[in-house]
């Protein structure tokens, strides 16, 4: 459900940026989410569609680079792909953990047509 | 011609901003504030009942309350001592630092010592939202079962304090501690936790000096 409020922000960066750049039209928008991201795409695709009608960002493709949360051993350097239920590290069990990856959450790039 | 134009832009940015004009409207008027997010039923309300009446002598508490509908969590918040403001998020399912901004207009702020931010309860959504407070606090029970950190590991991540709730029901419950507890330091290492009973009392005074060292901290700043 917050993924309307987030879409919007979306739809405010990127018609910011496009419109800076004198842009005809949007036609696609790269995101880039961690893992520890709670965002659903299909939901975020959903409301995409109608809040960009009518704008220049009407029928850009969204583009969903999604980043697996890495993690790394403190005690052993092993790096890992958590599972779902142990954070454990696979290789030695320790539980002295730092996280490489999985935070992300951010409008990478957008693709613009322009006139000339 | 086609144009690719390199952004790198938080998604989240524009609320941030708001959050952090929040937050120096909280650090003008010496008030300390806690966000305080949780699943719904893991005992928001009750913490802050078990809360305020310790308080009240010593400390002026408000209590922003975000509800979808009702304004019942924050009668509960009034009727235990607190000046309590209700947002009716109108479905949504967490507060933003607007929606806080606005609540804060109606708060006479350098009158108040401590504000308590109740969040809608949900372990999701909450957690994008900055909204400029001191602290986040977590309130998990134990009913809810020995997994979330590795379900919500986004909320897990981004909080300042954990409360452990229910820890009266220990007896009844298959909750393995040690799991849990795991999955939260891997998280969120070293992350200052409560366990209580809001039922009980067990384990509050912890709570209610944590919350009088950091109001006293605000207050000389």
């Amino acid at each position: 459900m917050h993924e309307l409020a987030i879409t919007e922000n979306i739809l405010e960066i990127a018609l910011t940026h496009a419109n800076k750049a004198n842009a005809k039209n949007i036609s696609a928008i790269y995101l880039v989410i961690g893992q520890f991201s709670s965002v659903l795409d299909e939901s975020v695709q959903f409301y995409w569609d109608m809040i960009s009608k009518d704008t220049i960002a009407q029928g850009a493709k969204l583009e969903f680079k999604r980043i697996p949360a890495m993690m790394s051993c403190k005690e052993c350097g092993e790096q890992f792909s958590p599972n779902a239920i142990e954070y454990e590290c696979p290789k030695c069990g320790s539980n002295s953990i730092s996280i490489l990856q999985g935070d992300e959450f951010f409008l990478e790039a957008i693709d613009i047509d322009k006139d000339e | 011609m086609n144009d690719r134009i390199k952004i790198v832009q938080n998604i989240m940015g524009a609320n941030d901003q708001i959050a952090s004009e929040n937050r120096s409207k909280l650090l003008a008027s010496n008030t300390f504030s806690i966000n305080m997010m949780a699943s719904p039923g893991a005992g928001k309300t009750s913490l802050i009942e078990q809360t305020i009446p310790q308080l009240k002598e010593k400390y002026n508490v408000a209590v922003v309350d975000g509800d979808i509908a009702t304004s019942i969590d924050a009668d509960r918040a009034a009727a235990a001592g607190a000046t309590a403001v209700q947002i009716n998020t109108g479905g949504e399912c967490h507060l933003d630092a607007v929606m806080l901004k606005q609540a804060l207009g109606k708060i006479d702020l350098p009158a108040m010592d401590l504000l308590i931010v109740e969040n809608v309860g949900n372990l999701i959504c909450p957690s994008s939202f900055q909204l400029g407070t001191h602290k986040s606090v977590l309130i998990a029970s134990i009913p809810e079962g020995d997994d979330k950190p590795y379900k919500y590991p986004g909320m897990y991540r981004g909080v300042d304090v954990l409360i452990i709730n229910k820890i009266d029901l220990m007896p009844y419950i298959p909750f393995k501690m040690d799991y849990f507890k795991k999955g939260v330091e891997i998280l969120n290492p070293g992350l200052e936790t409560f366990t209580v009973s809001c039922q009980t009392g067990e384990g509050i005074p912890g709570w209610i000096s944590w919350l009088e060292e950091h109001i006293d901290q605000s207050k000389e700043k």
